[in-house]
């Protein structure tokens, strides 16, 4: 039984994936998943380290088998059409390893041998900017330069669907905005992602759509911009008080415009519709109390601010 | 590898992929085609055939010691010394003496006798003594001695460090790679492709195969060269016996690590697979020595089959159809190995 009824929608559909579930003894690593990825988007899986990303997006490769659940992907299911499948995904996993002592272009021969159809080995190359390292070892290779590999591996069929878990975790900004417009124009030419990330800017930057995982499950879905404003505040005023000096939180949530007051390691956090309205109100309201300002600094909401509304913790606990 | 846009059969890469990390290893190469002629050197040296090695006696300084050296020292194969009294035991217990003779009407013998040669040393100190005294041989008896190339020592043990060879190298060179890329996660990337599992394990005993004929060629030609080990049978047999026998460690190399998620179990269970084939399959001596009922199951290892087939080949210019029986076993291995690896080998 096809997991999505109407059949334009189930064309449209990349990834779907129903009721998962996987524990590890005690821990619950998935608690009950729905999910739908659709043709030609870049979904995100966003949460914290240990949120169950790399559980779930190994169950959809086809790598774990889940405990309970149903999952389809490219309308094809794991157990029963794997080689079909693998000829169409692109994975590129968490930390993956390759051959040290072989040469770039040797790894991708390799890879490429395993497929039916994809580019060449030097289009490959060219694709994700490896050509000058062509004839260097694997090991010898920094570490975005890994990245990019790891993720040419991934490429070397053409792939319909392309899984990537935590694709720029430890990179320099350079490496990871290189990698970021890879992804802008396999995106551009058609293909599907679904990645995980714990950086939030990533996930804005990148998907057309987020899922903030948190204790193996979903809290919240929706496109970016649908999360930040489903807070009812697009802003956030952070600032610290003087010799970390107390502040009470029900008196600023009553301030005109602030939607949430919470202090977190000293630095108090408020939601704003209107930083020009709150910020004057903020400030006579601490110089009525008698307190100096340390630090004050204003943005606009990000996923970061969604992923705090919804736990009271933050994404990375550094 | 210059570029070359097209890959070949996936077979055939991994083969090539495995190569290229083996010869860029170099210690690696050291390890699987350096050492073991280093090894094969020395055991050929410790165990060539002696010659006309002597008898080493030691005599304790007391009266009437000067005689006795004397009369030791004229009797041919008897290198005799006079040793100190508080020296005896230890002379005798570090081999340099194998008898220590006490000087007296008669005479006092003492040795070990769990030692094979001081047992010898014993007899031809009593007959040197004997006849000093005035003994008469009844007869002296004729001697033949064996010097014959194809039946001395080092030609029979030749065959068995080649086979020990085959086994180390084809296990540890396969287990190693094997559960590396296995802790590396490569293994489970790999698996992450349409790769046929099948190719992958394949690959790793065709490369393995590549560096065989060096490795087998570099101990026989050294062998014929410094010994004179003589290869009586036909090189094709030969090399088919050689092929059987990497194919049959290669397989065992396999299954041993085919669950293995450390280097350090893997190594466990290597040694603990070869360690009993060291022992009973005849290497340095005859697996003939075993008890009767432990001969079915020593004929059914793998190194016993490889080393007989060896031998037969070589000193007794066996044919294909004389060694058919160490074939076949070595083939069952091989491919019993194979499939059960196919089926439990872990790729995470
Ligand atoms: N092989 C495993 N054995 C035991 N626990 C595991 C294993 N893999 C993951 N976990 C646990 O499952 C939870 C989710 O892990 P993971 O999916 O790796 O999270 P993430 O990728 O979001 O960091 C964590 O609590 C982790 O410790
Ligand atoms: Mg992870």
């Amino acid at each position: 039984m096809p997991l999505v009824g109407a059949p334009d929608t189930k064309r449209a559909a990349a990834v779907v994936c129903r009721g998962l579930q996987k524990r590890y003894g005690d821990v619950v690593a998935v608690a009950g998943l729905d999910l739908e990825v659709r043709a030609g988007e870049c979904f995100g899986l966003l949460g914290p380290n240990g949120a169950g990303k790399t559980t779930t997006i190994e169950i959809l490769e086809g790598l774990l088998k889940q405990d309970a659940g149903e999952v389809e992907v490219l309308g094809l299911r794991w157990g029963t059409d794997d080689r079909a499948l693998r000829q169409r995904l692109g994975i590129q996993l968490q930390d993956t390893q390759l051959q040290e002592k072989l040469s770039v272009e040797e790894v991708v021969r390799l890879f490429r041998s395993f497929y039916r159809r994809g580019p060449s080995v030097g289009d490959v190359l060219r694709m994700v900017e490896l050509e000058s390292k062509r004839r260097s070892w694997v090991g010898k290779l920094s570490g975005g330069q890994k990245q990019r590999l790891a993720v040419a591996c991934a490429l070397v069929n053409e792939p319909d669907l392309l899984f990537l878990d935590e694709p720029t975790t430890g990179l320099d900004p350079q490496s990871r905005r290189q990698l970021w417009s890879l992804l802008d124009r396999f995106r551009a030419d058609g293909g599907t992602i679904v990645l995980t990330t714990h950086y939030m800017d990533e996930a804005q930057t990148l998907c057309d759509r987020v899922a903030i995982m948190d204790q193996g499950r979903i809290i919240a879905l929706g496109t970016p911009r649908e999360l930040i404003s489903s807070l009812g505040a697009e802003h956030a005023v952070e600032f610290a008080i003087d010799r970390g000096a107390e502040v009470s939180t029900s008196l600023l949530a009553q301030l005109p415009g602030v939607t949430d007051a919470r202090v977190d390691a000293g630095t108090v956090r408020l939601r704003v519709t209107e930083p020009h309205v709150v910020i004057p109100a903020l400030l006579l309201e601490l110089e009525r109390q008698r307190l100096q300002l340390s630090q004050l600094a204003t943005h606009q909401a990000t996923l970061e601010d969604v992923f705090v509304a919804h736990t009271g913790r933050h994404l990375r606990d550094e | 590898m210059s570029r070359r846009e097209r890959p070949y059969h996936p077979l055939i890469e991994l083969t090539i992929a495995r190569l290229l990390e083996f010869v860029r290893e170099p210690e690696a190469v050291f390890w699987v085609v350096v050492f073991p002629l280093v090894v094969a050197l020395a055991l050929g040296i410790a165990f060539r055939t002696k010659g006309d090695e002597p008898v080493y006696v030691g005599v304790l300084e007391a009266a009437g010691s000067a005689e006795v050296t004397a009369a030791l020292t004229k009797a041919p194969g008897i290198q005799a010394r006079l040793v100190a009294r508080d020296r005896a035991d230890l002379a005798l217990r570090d081999g340099e003496v194998q008898v220590i003779v006490l000087p007296g009407t008669p005479p006092t013998y003492r040795f070990d006798p769990a030692r094979p040669e001081s047992k010898l040393a014993r007899l031809a100190v009593d007959a040197a003594l004997q006849r000093a005294a005035g003994r008469a041989d009844r007869f002296t008896a004729g001697e033949e001695t064996i010097e014959a190339v194809g039946a001395r020592y080092i030609d029979w043990l030749i065959p068995g460090l080649l086979g020990m060879n085959i086994m180390g190298t084809g296990m540890w060179s396969i287990g190693f790679s094997v559960v590396w890329a296995r802790t590396r996660r490569v293994l489970k990337r790999l698996a992450a492709t349409p790769m046929s599992r099948r190719d992958y394990l394949l690959a790793q005993m065709l490369a393995r195969l590549v560096f065989l004929g060096l490795e087998v060629g570099a101990l026989l030609g050294f062998a014929a060269l410094a010994f004179s080990v003589p290869i009586r049978g036909s090189l094709w047999t030969l090399s088919g016996v050689v092929l059987l026998g990497a194919l049959a460690f290669g397989g065992l190399g396999l299954l041993v690590a085919s669950r293995a998620r450390t280097i350090e179990a893997a190594s466990g269970w290597m040694n603990f697979s070869m360690l009993p084939m060291w022992v009973v399959s005849g290497v340095f001596f005859s697996s003939a020595h075993f008890p009767a009922p432990m001969q079915p199951f020593i004929h059914a290892l793998p190194l016993t089959a490889l080393n007989d087939a060896l031998r037969a080949v070589m000193l007794d210019g066996a044919t294909p159809r004389e060694v058919g029986a160490e074939a076949a076993i070595l083939g069952a291995w091989a491919v019993v190995c194979f499939s059960i690896s196919l089926r439990i080998f872990r790729w995470k």
